[in-house]
């Protein structure tokens, strides 16, 4: 499982480009950090209020002002720059987020998404997500390609969304998938898998693009 | 002068059953712990809080921080904040019937507040269109693109969190612990701050203090650095 997530972050990575500003999401979006090449430059939003989020603070190095959007600690780049939630999220809806690469709990072949919410059982809250997939100029999935076995990218999603059409590129340890007017066009497929594979991974039509190339590895 | 400066059982002195409350912080980063204890000795009751998230619960032998430590005192009725996540007790408090929760995008929650402080009717926001977050609220279609009319949020009480502070109340967050410090100063009838560190008025530079006591009713000290 770490292995697939390993790969899930680091074929994201390579989507990064130099000079962007990127906005990862807990959890597997913030593995996408570690895979980031030495010449790409990206500086990394952290919507709790800075820009210029370096790694998790090793023990003994925290700062108690310092925390990431997950509450953990971790250190800033000399670059960085820190401001209230207001500013914050100017940033975010403000389109100055070039790419934010967040889970899903389900996603569609509209490019809807929904990651906030399973009513009556959990209630997590969008935090910033809502904030995040509207503003963001491209927003990435990044994700395993099933919940234990059961599709997460379907023709319709059935939780509460998160925001309508927003999804332009989802990334699973499958392979690579970009949503399109069509519906969702697989890309890349990773080795281990056929495209039988995926289409009986996922609950909606799986268009494979006449160009389709194996799933880039780190 | 005005003397503000008391200690964190006055500045809550005042605080009753019921209350809107906002509370600075992130998942505790930036929360003035010292007023949450003050509001904990004092004991009250079926409080509104207005805060990004829960704080954080008690986990791992370490205790609970900021908005944590009143749901483990049950002394919230209503909860208005974007991420409930990481405190079980929301959760349990909603399917107990105790607890109402409200939860509102992390960015839409600040622009409300801010519109409160700034006198604005409201702010229209693409967050939030064809969702649920959506039910029951105006939309205007503006150029083409829908937005979503969200309106200010004010509160009785603001408690938020400095690094340093003057005497006269103004003050700064460093780092991370900004927050929704700053604009949750401007949008409640009475506020009051922690501070870590008090100096007098003239003691530091007007530019190091970028949020202006004029905000500020009452000034706490005593607030320390989370040691982790």
């Amino acid at each position: 499982m770490a292995d697939l997530k390993a790969r899930i972050a680091a074929r994201t990575a390579k989507e990064l480009k130099d000079g962007d500003v990127v906005n990862l999401g807990i959890g597997l979006p913030t593995l996408v950090a570690n895979y980031i090449p030495e010449d790409v430059h990206v500086v990394i939003h952290s919507e709790n209020g800075f820009t210029g989020l370096s790694e998790e603070a090793k023990e003994g190095r925290e700062h108690p002002d310092v925390v990431n959007s997950g509450g953990c600690f971790v250190r800033y780049t000399p670059e960085a720059n820190f401001f209230d939630t207001p500013t914050s999220f100017a940033i975010v809806r403000g389109g100055h987020v070039d790419v934010t690469v967040l889970g899903a709990m389900e996603v569609d072949e509209k490019g809807n998404l929904a990651n906030w919410i399973v009513p009556g059982k959990m209630v997590a809250g969008m935090g910033g997500a809502m904030d995040l997939v509207v503003g963001a100029k491209k927003v990435i999935i990044s994700m395993l390609h099933t919940q234990k076995g059961k599709p997460k990218i379907l023709k319709e999603c059935t939780l509460p969304y998160t925001a309508l059409g927003v999804v332009k590129m989802i990334i699973t340890e499958m392979g690579v998938m970009e949503i399109t007017p069509e519906g969702i066009v697989l890309t890349e497929l990773h080795p281990d898998y056929t495209v039988e594979d995926v289409q009986a991974a996922t609950a909606c039509d799986v268009i494979v693009s006449p160009n389709l190339k194996a799933m880039e590895e780190a | 002068m005005i003397r503000k400066i008391m200690t964190a059982d006055e500045a809550v002195a005042d605080i009753k059953d019921g209350a809107s409350i906002m509370v600075g912080g992130f998942l505790g980063t930036g929360t003035p712990e010292v007023l949450i204890d003050a509001l904990i000795r004092k004991g009250v009751k079926n409080l509104t809080i207005i805060c990004n998230d829960g704080g954080l619960p008690a986990k791992d032998g370490k205790p609970a921080r900021g908005v944590g430590k009143l749901l483990e005192h049950k002394m919230i009725s209503k909860l208005i904040a974007s991420h409930v996540g990481m405190t079980p007790l929301v959760g349990q408090g909603m399917n107990e019937g105790t607890l109402e929760c409200t939860l509102v995008p992390q960015g839409t929650l600040a622009e409300r507040i801010r519109a409160a402080g700034a006198g604005l009717g409201g702010v229209l926001t693409p967050t939030g269109v064809g969702t649920i977050i959506a039910e029951g609220k105006e939309t205007l279609t503006l150029n083409g693109k829908e937005y979503l009319l969200e309106m200010p949020l004010h509160a009785d009480f603001a408690l938020c969190r400095a690094s340093e502070c003057d005497d006269f109340g103004n003050f700064r967050c460093n780092l991370a612990t900004k927050n929704f410090n700053g604009v949750m100063a401007m949008a409640a009838d009475t506020v009051i701050i922690a501070s870590e560190r008090i100096i007098r008025t003239g003691e530091n530079h007007p530019d190091d203090f970028v949020i202006p006591g004029i905000f500020v009713d009452r000034i706490v000290g005593g607030e320390q650095p989370w040691l982790i």
